[in-house]
């Protein structure tokens, strides 16, 4: 697989974004299009596409955490969430409203849904690395940038 | 009642020591002797706890007189046990592994006795088979005693889901969960019986019965503690306990006296016969033990209230005997690293202390008087030859001949430990090493152990009167009115006395021509061996497994899809068929822009229905997806079309990762005979989806989303309906399907890396892919 220097530029430049969209399709799910399941495949493609890119060592070069912490963190996150309730009395997966007064952006409320909906975005985007990582094209060597002239001796 | 059962589960971990570890057992023994003293006859402490309440499950708890009869036993010796162990271990690390566990069974032991509540009766059932498996396991690094653990797992886990099976269809029968409802229901009928013959299954195979004795003999690859506690005393008397609580109420069912009284006669004669040929000390009271076992099988389960009272006496005798028995083997092997009589020469006149509690004990097991065990077998002798039964009397010549056979054995184990060693000119087997002429006397400490055991059963011989409120208390569990015999050493010229004389003399007889006696053995030609029964079983069932998964994982991407597909379509178009129906004012489409869209999302199907290069099929898949994106967008579900499009990329572009594996193009096309039965199949899919869809839009009832939607605001403070069905409303369905995702992605991750080292595995993986991503979608 041949490398592009333009493309991965490009990618570098956008994966913050990208994750960028992804949290805000997480927080904002609650009310308008997005969630948890949708955040996290934006992530997981975003960074699909540094890996088709720049190969596997772009990826670890991005995110620090196995595909697997991700997986493992987002399923123990979800099944806490769902528990907590029983300990204060409550049915399981039984949601509270939370909202906190912060500053700039004034009254937040929001759900402790959301740490469900984390759950979920965990998994998905950790299912997704995985799998593109797993399946994908390994470690790209070096020598196959684009060769500049002279570069061989 | 429920903080005794705790104590008693407590696991003493970290530095465990034994003398910790008693501290359980002599609580409960403690409260055990409470109990009997202060309970009226008939009477019971009951706790119920509440287990799982939404599925009415309830842990009922009742302590009666034969519970607190089984929970002395227990109790005693249990501490007696630790105290024995204590000197055994040392202080090899192999104390702090056996101690916790042996307080776990005894806690596990005692849940069993004192449950109520069949279903919990079973967990604590299960508990014990569970402990004996790590405690017969103990040495884990000899390959025999892993062997011999697993052989009693399966067994007696096998017995005991036959159990289960068999309590479950009780309680449906009778509407009783609890052993006082069934006993008082006293059920009949066919489906009653089949459960009948299920829980003694488990009730058999628990306490070794014949054919299913075969894991006991294993079993004494445990260290000698555990073998006096679990494969004597304790665990495998659940068996009988099991049967002694059900044959009050269910012994006049047609199948349970053929099958308890025939596998104990069975477990009682060969029991016996094959002790007789032992060389190995431990396993001859193995062998013993299932002969024991048999005698109380048939005492318990003939159903007539003698016999019953009778079979309490002789399960404390019998936990009184054997006990020290093994103990004393343990000893006998400490001292001169042997338990094969063979090795053993003159024995007695170096250990007389030792010899003295033997010939105690084992004295007791053949019922000599004034022991205990004597009086046992007299009450046992007298019961059955007034059980009214038409076969009464065979059954009475079948136990006085076991009885001879036990006191032939008892001999055979005290002369082998103590006495000369046999002549081993004409002994099979010369190979068994040198007489052991190097012994290192015991501690008194550890001999005072099976000491105090035989000289109980030297006491309550003497003064039956101790014994008297044991069996006073059990015997109540009958029958309101029942009411024990009175115990004694002289019950005047009864036929029993002529019996227990005539056992007592052909025993003697066959003590005495013991050399004849086992060349007669040793002529006759071996009994079938269950023992082979078992590895024959345990290999074909794996042989079967592995057929089994040849056949049904083939290996091949197409079959597996036609299954799913076939089952699909099949059970959409059973309960389809009767309900199709054509919703009212269908019109084709509603704006021009759904008409452009489906006819793009048609063209690329068909194209990748023909497509013959690789990455052309899955480019063309990606535009049907992207295309049923844009109807869900059309139509106005702004989140369904996100994710679809989402995963629809994906999915491209995990194909294309895969594909890069594989040859660009499929193989030469197939010739249309292959490829007709598939066309078929896909016409049939696409057919059950599409009236199923046209179906499907038609109501009856009216539908849940409008109960959500309204519902989505207020209670979950969420506008996003969609997302607050998946986090909130049916947030338990997406918690499984994470943990769906998360147990696919490990097996993609396990799968690629096989495929990293061999090939062919990118393939299944890419399936996987597909599978996770669905189950999300779901």
């Amino acid at each position: 697989m041949r490398r592009s220097v333009i493309l991965e530029t490009v990618i570098r430049a956008e994966l913050p974004v990208l994750l960028v969209v992804s949290l805000y399709l997480l927080f904002a799910g609650h009310n308008q299009p997005g969630g948890g399941f949708a955040g996290g495949l934006v992530a997981g493609a975003a960074y699909a596409l540094a890996l088709v890119a720049g190969g596997a060592g772009a990826v670890r070069r991005t995110t620090r955490f196995q595909p697997t912490t991700l997986l493992g963190a987002g399923l123990l996150l979800a099944t806490l969430t769902a528990l907590v309730p029983l300990f204060t009395g409550n049915d399981l997966l039984e949601h509270d409203v939370l909202s906190a007064d912060l500053p700039v952006l004034g009254t937040v409320k929001t759900t402790t849904a959301l740490f469900f909906d984390t759950g979920v975005y965990l998994v998905v985007t950790g299912l997704v690395l995985l799998v593109v990582t797993a399946l994908g094209p390994g470690d790209l060597d070096v020598g196959d940038v684009d060769a500049t002239p002279g570069d061989g001796t | 009642m429920a903080a005794a059962v705790l104590v008693a589960a407590r696991r003493p971990l970290g530095r465990a020591r034994f003398a910790v570890a008693a501290l359980a057992p002599a609580a409960t023994a403690g409260w055990a002797v409470w109990l009997l003293a202060t309970l009226d006859p008939g009477e019971a402490h009951t706790r119920r706890v509440e287990w799982v309440p939404g599925l009415d499950l309830t842990l009922g708890f009742r302590a009666d007189g034969l519970a607190a009869v089984m929970a002395l036993v227990i109790g005693a010796i249990g501490v007696l046990v630790c105290a024995y162990a204590a000197s055994y271990f040392g202080s090899s690390p192999t104390a702090a592994k056996v101690a916790p566990l042996l307080v776990a069974f005894a806690g596990s032991m005692l849940g069993l006795v004192l449950s109520d509540d069949v279903l919990g009766l079973f967990v604590f059932w299960e508990l014990t088979s569970v402990t004996s498996f790590l405690l017969i396991g103990t040495d884990d690094e000899r390959p025999e005693a892993r062997a011999a653990a697993q052989q009693a797992f399966l067994i007696t886990g096998a017995g005991g889901l036959a159990l289960l099976g068999g309590l479950v269809l009780l309680g449906q029968q009778t509407g009783e969960w609890t052993l006082q409802g069934i006993v008082a229901a006293a059920p009949s009928g066919g489906l009653v019986e089949a459960a009948a013959v299920l829980v003694l299954l488990g009730a058999l195979t628990k306490s070794a019965q014949v054919p299913f004795h075969s894991w006991l003999p294993g079993a004494m690859a445990a260290p000698t503690p555990v073998s006096a506690y679990l494969h004597s005393a304790t665990m495998v008397k659940a068996g009988v306990y099991l049967v002694a609580r059900l044959s009050p109420g269910l012994a006049e069912l047609g199948p349970w006296r053929p099958v308890v009284v025939g596998a104990g006669v069975a477990s009682l004669l060969v029991g016996g016969w094959r002790a007789l040929r032992q060389s190995d000390l431990k396993i001859l009271l193995a062998m013993g033990t299932v002969s024991q076992l048999g005698l109380l099988m048939i005492l318990f389960g003939v159903g007539t209230e003698e016999a019953w009272a009778a079979g309490v006496v002789l399960l404390v005798a019998h936990a009184l005997f054997k006990a020290p028995l093994f103990m004393v083997v343990g000893i006998v092997d400490h001292a001169t690293h042997t338990r094969d009589i063979r090795r053993l020469d003159r024995l007695g006149r170096r250990l007389p202390v030792l010899c003295g509690v033997g010939v105690l004990a084992a004295s007791s097991m053949a019922g000599v008087p004034p022991l205990l065990g004597f009086i046992a077998k007299e009450e046992a002798l007298a019961a059955l030859g007034e059980t009214g039964l038409s076969w009464g009397t065979a059954l009475l010549v079948a136990v006085v001949a076991g009885s001879v056979l036990t006191v032939a054995y008892s001999g055979r184990f005290v002369f082998g430990a103590f006495g000369p060693a046999p002549d081993r000119g004409s002994a099979p087997g010369a190979l068994v090493g040198p007489i052991v002429r190097d012994v290192h006397t015991p501690a008194a400490s550890i001999v005072a152990v099976p000491a105090v055991l035989a000289g109980a059963g030297l006491l309550f011989g003497l003064l039956p009167v101790l014994v008297q409120p044991l069996v006073d208390a059990a015997v109540t569990w009958w029958g309101p009115d029942a009411h024990a015999p009175t115990l004694a050493l002289w019950h005047g010229l009864k036929p029993a006395l002529y019996w227990s004389l005539l056992v007592l003399t052909l025993g003697s007889l066959a003590i005495v021509a013991r050399s004849a006696v086992e060349r007669v053995q040793v002529d006759l030609p071996r009994l079938p061996g269950t023992q082979r029964g078992y590895e024959r079983t345990v290999r074909g069932l794996l042989r079967g497994a592995d057929r089994v998964t040849g056949v049904v994982q083939s290996g091949s991407l197409p079959t597996y899809l036609a299954v799913i597909l076939v089952t699909m379509v099949v059970t959409v178009a059973v309960p389809l068929s009767g309900a199709v129906a054509v919703p009212e004012g269908l019109v084709l489409a509603d704006s021009w822009g759904q008409l452009l869209v489906a006819a793009g999302v048609l063209g690329a199907a068909l194209g990748a229905a023909l497509a013959l290069r690789r990455m052309t099929v899955v480019l063309l898949l990606g535009v049907v997806g992207y295309g049923v994106a844009a109807l869900f967008m059309i139509q106005g579900a702004p989140d369904l079309a996100v994710t679809q499009l989402l995963v629809e990329t994906l999915t491209v572009v995990a194909f294309v990762l895969v594909l890069r594996r594989m040859p660009e193009r499929f193989a030469a096309r197939q010739s249309v005979r292959r490829q007709l039965p598939r066309a078929a199949l896909a016409l049939a899919v696409g057919a059950v989806v599409f009236v199923f869809a046209l179906s499907a839009t038609v109501r009856t009832e009216p539908g849940v989303s409008e109960e959500y939607l309204q519902r989505s605001l207020p209670e979950a403070a969420g506008r996003n309906v969609v997302n607050v069905i998946v986090v909130d409303f049916r947030g338990l369905d997406t918690l499984g399907e994470i943990s769906v995702v998360l147990v696919a992605a490990l097996g993609i991750s396990a799968l690629s890396a096989a495929g990293r080292r061999g090939r062919g595995a990118g393939k299944a993986a890419g399936t996987g892919v597909d599978a996770a991503e669905e189950g999300g979608v779901a």
